[in-house]
């Protein structure tokens, strides 16, 4: 039992750690602290799996029920990401940003009631852990489109107002940073869509209804729609660059809303209570 | 041993002084042996750029080193000692080897950073060693330089930003595009520094530049400069726009060449695709309001100038951290340097063999059993007198070394053969103990 604890710890110091090699690297303009930044944070993300690992086999099931498990669960999917992206773009600056968000999300899981629960019976199925992993990736796609957006509005505010600081020379270009938004769009769209066409499926077999309008589910669905609208807006308007960026900055807001605000301040079947009061 | 350097820079001289003082890069054998037949130089080496003249020497007695390659460098261009001699300087010791450091690594640059001083160090350098002027002392100092300046170079970045417009330009364009390959520049009139800013988009990748000019003849004739570049009539240049990504404005006319609105249809063509406009005209070509728009980055002459300034100061800052890394090296070399001397040498040498000899004894002794005191102490004798055979031949080359030129080579080579350490305060202590027998 005690190794979990140790397993979260580790893994929270090691994002601690990634984080700050990152922030050096960006402030300090120091790209060696940016490349141990990386390796840093795989060790990171394997240990985290491992972590979750070791869970798995004591909750008997899928070990995201509680925000403690669903904050981390949330920082492991964003780190992951990230380093995939990151093999595609090479922009240590993309982890000036996941690291510190992991590490938060880390540090609120901490400060969230750790227990492992065992999952209600009637949850337990295998479209259960789908639903989760694909939401979650998902979540942590559209969460590193939005670092990406925020990074172009720096970006073209600098290069418009021709005043530039010290992050300028370590942004990437222009398209760049609109190529990570529409590939994080492009490839957290079809997550979230099946994210919820299995939570859907789901529901279906534990409560026999496809869609029952609980909070969660319409606020998803909102948010569902914000993003098929920017991404039908880049395929066949044309949108890019600033308005794109805005639009994934929007989409997000409305995506932590659903994550975060539906189940602290609605209610409904996506509480975490729910999950094993039922 | 000491490094002495005297020369004379931007900083101290007119370029009438610089020109007359400077070495033709054909004629270099000549000066080099004289600089090095004067009697208190024993190795030289000779850099002569347009922005200085400097003159490296090792030398032991470093005063009278400095006055006579003042003398040599008034002979050697027939000038006046008064006439030459306010505009030099002189270092020697730590100072000199700080000032070389510096030189090699750009920070006494006349554009902080800027690259080719280094190879122009490496240049007379490379005279100094085919005409064999330069010995163990210049050239392990000049690889040293090398490699900080190499170290200064990729640890801070001091050279990383532009310092010219047109380079300017060329970085502004690498921050809005990921690459330049599939772009095309667009020349809007024949100003020279666009002309120059658009060599520099080609160099940098650019495939495609277009011209145009009110002269048609004149566009045709500039765009036959740039592999496949394209003239366009000025009449319907308006019309190619939305295909250009990067445009360069420099004509003369006294009204906006390309207005707000017109700007704001070809981004609308381009599907906001982001064009980035520079306008180097007086007065200016396009309507400043244009930056206003979404996906479109305009600059102006001023604009450029400005960032061009931002990063000079920027080079400053990194200057400093350049300075810091040159002290660490300084300490490196000066310990290396205080090695060469012949008493030190001499005693860490004897000391070596002493250890060895001291450890065989004992070992030898402890293993034969029985022996008299008489026997034991024929063993020490024998041991004692072999370590003074061996040291009696080099121990009398390294004191005479100390005389002529060129014995470094031979203390440096103790020094490497017997594994001697370079620590300074080792020496000391030798040094002490050597005044102690």
């Amino acid at each position: 039992m005690s190794i979990l604890p140790l397993l979260f710890n580790a893994t929270l110091l090691i994002y601690l750690v990634a984080s700050v090699l990152y922030l050096v690297a960006m402030i300090g303009k120091q790209t060696q602290a940016g490349k141990a930044g990386r390796w840093v944070l795989v060790a990171g993300v394997v240990l985290h799996a491992a972590s979750f690992g070791v869970r798995h086999s004591t909750a008997g099931g899928t070990p995201v029920t509680t925000l403690h498990e669903s904050l981390s669960f949330f920082a492991w999917c964003l780190v992951l990401l990230y380093l995939l992206l990151d093999l595609r773009f090479r922009l240590s600056v993309m982890g000036a940003f996941a690291a510190p968000v992991a590490f938060l999300l880390m540090v609120g899981s901490a400060f969230s009631p750790d227990m492992v629960v065992q999952l209600n019976p009637m949850l337990r199925s295998w479209l259960f852990p789908v639903h989760i992993a694909f939401a979650f990736l998902g979540n942590a796609a559209f969460a590193l489109s939005f670092g990406a957006g925020v990074m172009y509005l720096i970006q073209d505010r600098m290069l418009k107002s021709k005043r530039f600081n010290g992050i300028y020379q370590l942004l990437p270009s222009l398209d760049t940073l609109d190529k990570v938004n529409y590939t994080c769009l492009s490839v957290g769209f079809p997550l979230m869509t099946l994210g919820i066409i299995s939570g859907a499926v789901w529901a279906n077999t534990v409560w026999g209804t496809y869609w029952s309008w609980d909070p969660k589910e319409t606020w998803a669905l909102i948010t569902w729609f914000l993003y098929a609208g920017l991404l039908h807006g880049r395929l066949t308007v044309g949108w890019r660059g600033r308005r794109a960026a805005i639009y994934a900055i929007i989409g997000f807001m409305f995506l932590l809303f659903t994550y975060l605000g539906v189940n602290l301040l609605l209610g409904g079947q996506h509480t975490f209570d729910a999950f094993t009061k039922l | 041993m000491n490094i002495v350097v005297v020369g004379l820079s931007h900083k101290t001289a007119p370029v009438e002084i610089r020109e007359k003082v400077a070495f033709a890069p054909t004629e270099m054998e000549a000066p080099l042996r004289r600089m090095l037949a004067l009697p208190a130089i024993s190795e030289a080496v000779i850099v002569s750029t347009c922005n200085r003249v400097e003159l490296y020497a090792a030398s032991r007695t470093p005063e009278s080193a400095i006055i006579e390659l003042k003398k040599f460098l008034a002979e050697q261009h027939r000038l006046l000692a008064e006439q030459l001699t306010p505009h030099l300087y002189d270092y020697e010791g730590e100072d000199a080897i700080r000032h070389v450091l510096r030189v090699a690594a750009s920070l006494d640059s006349m554009v902080i950073g800027e690259p080719q001083i280094l190879g122009q160090i490496k240049t007379a350098y490379g005279y100094a060693t085919e005409f064999k002027t330069a010995g163990v002392i210049l050239n392990r100092f000049l690889h040293k330089a090398f490699s900080v300046a190499k170290r200064v170079r990729t640890e801070t970045a001091i050279a990383s930003s532009a310092v010219s417009v047109s380079f300017a330009a060329v970085e502004l364009a690498r921050k809005i595009f990921d690459t330049l390959d599939d772009k095309t520049v667009m020349l809007i009139g024949a100003g020279e520094m666009c002309e120059l800013a658009a060599k520099h988009f080609v160099n940098n990748g650019v495939k495609k530049v277009m011209v145009t000019n009110r002269t048609f003849a004149r566009a045709e004739k500039l765009a036959a400069e740039f592999d496949g570049g394209i003239p366009v009539s000025f009449e319907n240049f308006r019309e190619q726009l939305h295909r250009v990504d990067i445009v360069l404005s420099s004509t003369g006319a006294p009204d906006y060449v390309l207005e707000s609105k017109k700007v704001k249809e070809i981004i609308k063509a381009r599907r906001y695709k982001p064009m980035f406009l520079i306008d180097i005209a007086v007065p200016r070509d396009i309507d400043p309001l244009a930056n206003k728009l979404d996906g479109i980055y305009l600059y102006d002459v001023d604009d450029l100038q400005g960032v061009v300034q931002a990063n000079l100061k920027e080079r400053e800052k990194e200057a400093a951290k350049a300075e810091k890394i040159i002290d660490g090296e300084i300490v490196q070399f000066q310990k290396w340097m205080s090695s060469l001397e012949v008493k030190p040498t001499i005693v860490g040498l004897r000391r070596k063999l002493d250890e060895v000899r001291k450890a065989e004894v004992e070992k030898t002794l402890s293993n034969l059993n029985g022996l008299g005191k008489k026997e034991q102490k024929a063993i020490e004798a024998m041991a004692n007198a072999i370590v003074n055979k061996i040291l009696h031949h080099p121990t009398n080359i390294l004191k005479q070394s100390q005389e002529g030129s060129g014995g470094d080579i031979y203390i440096d080579a103790v020094r490497t053969l017997f594994d001697l350490p370079e620590n300074t305060n080792d020496q000391q202590d030798v040094a002490e103990e050597l005044d102690d027998k």
